[in-house]
C-alpha cells in the first residue's frame, strides 16, 4: 500500500552546506499494518513521515501510494504530530472536526462520529472546552482523536507521546492500540523510545544517522491484543535487544 | 465580566486620583501666577466657558466623530484584504510593500490641503486623510500577525489538504486577530489625529474646526475644552477596541491574566 523504493532527500542547510536526511531507503506498508521508527535524533524517520504525509518531496526514489506517485496531501491520510497543535479559537469538538470542515464534510455523522472518539478518549464532558483549559496529554489525545475523525486509511504519527509524562504514555499507548483494533489501517509510528516501539507494532523498522538508512527491520512476534505483562515475554526481550544493538552500533555499551 | 463597583473602584482609583490631582494643580498654578486666560485658561474657566455652548460643541463633537469613525472603518476595509495579500504571496509584498512605507515617509500633514484642493473640501477627502494617517500601523500589525502563525498549524492544513485561501482565512487569519487588533488600537488613536488634520485644513464644522475659529477670536476656554473632548474620544476609542477584542478574541494571551482574574 504505501511503498517507498531507494528513496533520498538532501537538505540545503542556511550557511550553504548539504545535509542528507535520507538515503536509499526502501520500505513498504500493508494496508493494516501498524509500523514502528525508531531511531536516534536525526536519522531522518521524521522526514520520512513528512514525506509519506505529502509535505516534503523526495529528491530521488519513488514513494507511492497504493502504486500513485505522492505530490501532496493524500484523501485518507492523517498525521498527528509531536505537539497537539490545536487551534487555540476553537473548542475541542470544533479542533476534532476541522479537517472536516475544510472540505465540506463536517456533517452531523461526523460530529457524532467526533464526540464518540472524545469519548473513547476518556475526554467525555470537555467536548466545549478551549484547547488551553486542557493538559497536555488531554490535548494530544484531541489531536490523536482530530487525526481519526477522517476515517484515515494511513495514519501517521510523529513521536506523538512525546511530550507526554511517562504514565500517561503507557496509558495513550494502550488506548491507541484499542482504537486501532476496532478500526484497522495503516499506521506508520514514530517514536525514539524502544518498549513503546516493540509494544505497538507489527514490525519496527530501526533506522541509521547521518545519512538516514534503514539499518534493521525487526518483525514483533508478539500476539495481540497488546499488554505490559508482554514486556517480560523473550520476544519482546529479543525484540528490544536487536533494536537497541543496531542503534547503538552492536555493542552491548550500556547495560 | 461582572465586577462589583468595590473592585471597580480598587482597580480605577489610581487614575481617578492622578487625573483629579493633575486638574486641580492646572488650577492652582494658572492662579497663583496669574496666567492670563487667553494664554492657559484654568479648568474652571474652561467649563463655565464649554458649559453655555454646549449644543454647538456637541454637534462638532458629531461631525468629527462621524469622520474619525469612517476613517477607521476605511482603514480596516483597506488594511485586511491588503495585509492578506501581502502576507500570502512574496511577489505582491515586494511589490507593494516599498508603496507602503513611501505613503508613510510622506508627512500627511503636507498631504492634507494638497488633497483637499484635489478631492474638494468635503467629507470624503477628509475621510482619505483620516485613512491615511491611520491605516499603516494596521497593515503592518495585521501581516505580522498572519506571517507568525506557527508553522506546524500551517503544516497542520497542508496535511488536512487546506487550499491556500482556506490556510489564509480559516488559521491565519484567526491566528494574527490578537495582532490585528494590537494595530487597530494604534490606529483608532490616529484616527483622531487625523480627522483634526483635516478639519484644521478645511472644514466648517467638526472640533479641528472648532478650535481653529475660538482661536482666532483667543477663545482659549472652548479651544481647550474641544481639545479635552478629543481627548476623551481617543480615550473611548481605545476602549471600544478593547471591548470588541475581548469579544472576538477571548482565547488572545493578551487578555489571560483578566481570564484567570476572573475565574
Amino acid at each position: 500500500m504505501i511503498s517507498l523504493a531507494r528513496v533520498g532527500k538532501t537538505f540545503k542547510t542556511r550557511r550553504g552546506g548539504h545535509v542528507q536526511a535520507l538515503d536509499d531507503v526502501t520500505i513498504s506498508v500493508g494496508a493494516d499494518e501498524f509500523v514502528a521508527i525508531v531511531g536516534a535524533s536525526g536519522c531522518g524517520k521524521s522526514t520520512l513521515l513528512r514525506m509519506v504525509a505529502g509535505l516534503v518531496q523526495p529528491d530521488i526514489g519513488h514513494l507511492t501510494l497504493d502504486g500513485k506517485v505522492v505530490t501532496q496531501a493524500t484523501e485518507g491520510t492523517a498525521m498527528v504530530f509531536q505537539a497537539p497543535t490545536l487551534l487555540p479559537w476553537m473548542n475541542v469538538e470544533r479542533n476534532v472536526t476541522f479537517p472536516l470542515s475544510l472540505s465540506g464534510r463536517d456533517v452531523p455523522e461526523a460530529r457524532e462520529r467526533g464526540r464518540a472518539l472524545l469519548r473513547a478518549a476518556g475526554l467525555a464532558g470537555f467536548e466545549q472546552r478551549m484547547p488551553r483549559e486542557l493538559s497536555g496529554g488531554m490535548q494530544q489525545r484531541v489531536a490523536i482523536c482530530r487525526g481519526l475523525v477522517q476515517k484515515p486509511r494511513i495514519l501517521l504519527m510523529d513521536e506523538p507521546f512525546g511530550a507526554l509524562d511517562a504514565l500517561t504514555r503507557e496509558e495513550m499507548s494502550l488506548a491507541l492500540l484499542e482504537l486501532w483494533q476496532a478500526n484497522p489501517m495503516a499506521v506508520i509510528f514514530v517514536t525514539h523510545s524502544i518498549s513503546e516501539a516493540v509494544l505497538l507494532a507489527d514490525r519496527v523498522i530501526v533506522m541509521s544517522p547521518r545519512p538516514g538508512r534503514v539499518a534493521e527491520i525487526v518483525e514483533v512476534d508478539l500476539p495481540r491484543p497488546r499488554s505490559f505483562d508482554q514486556e517480560a515475554s523473550a520476544e519482546f526481550h529479543r525484540c528490544s535487544k536487536l533494536i537497541r544493538d543496531r542503534i547503538y552500533g552492536g555493542g552491548s555499551r550500556a547495560h | 465580566m461582572l465586577i462589583s463597583t468595590g473592585a471597580w473602584t480598587r482597580r480605577n482609583l489610581p487614575v481617578i486620583l492622578s487625573t483629579l490631582s493633575l486638574l486641580l494643580g492646572w488650577e492652582i498654578v494658572c492662579r497663583a501666577f496669574g496666567i492670563r486666560p487667553f494664554l492657559l485658561p484654568t479648568p474652571s474657566a474652561i467649563w463655565t466657558a464649554v458649559v453655555p455652548v454646549w449644543p454647538n460643541i456637541a454637534m462638532h463633537t458629531a461631525v468629527t466623530l462621524r469622520t474619525v469613525m469612517l476613517g477607521l472603518l476605511a482603514s480596516i476595509v483597506v488594511s485586511l484584504p491588503l495585509a492578506m495579500l501581502i502576507a500570502s504571496s512574496r511577489t505582491v509584498s515586494a511589490a507593494i510593500y516599498p508603496m507602503l512605507v513611501l505613503t508613510q515617509s510622506v508627512p500627511k500633514v503636507a498631504l492634507a490641503p494638497i488633497l483637499l484642493v484635489a478631492l474638494g473640501a468635503n467629507e470624503f477627502s477628509r475621510v482619505i486623510i483620516t485613512f491615511l494617517v491611520a491605516f499603516f500601523p494596521l497593515v503592518v500589525s495585521s501581516v505580522a500577525g498572519l506571517l507568525a502563525t506557527p508553522p506546524e498549524l500551517v503544516e497542520l492544513g497542508r496535511t488536512c489538504r487546506a487550499t491556500r485561501v482556506q490556510e489564509l482565512l480559516r488559521i491565519r487569519l484567526p491566528y494574527a486577530l490578537p495582532f490585528v487588533f494590537g494595530g487597530l488600537r494604534v490606529a483608532a488613536a490616529l484616527c483622531v489625529v487625523g480627522a483634526v488634520v483635516a478639519e484644521f485644513v478645511g472644514a466648517d464644522s467638526g472640533l479641528g474646526y472648532l478650535i481653529q475659529t475660538s482661536m482666532a477670536f483667543f477663545r482659549t476656554p472652548v479651544a481647550f475644552g474641544a481639545v479635552v473632548i478629543l481627548a476623551i474620544m481617543g480615550i473611548a476609542l481605545f476602549q471600544l477596541v478593547e471591548i470588541t477584542e475581548r469579544l472576538i478574541v477571548p482565547w488572545s494571551s493578551n487578555l489571560d491574566n483578566n481570564f484567570n482574574e476572573e475565574k
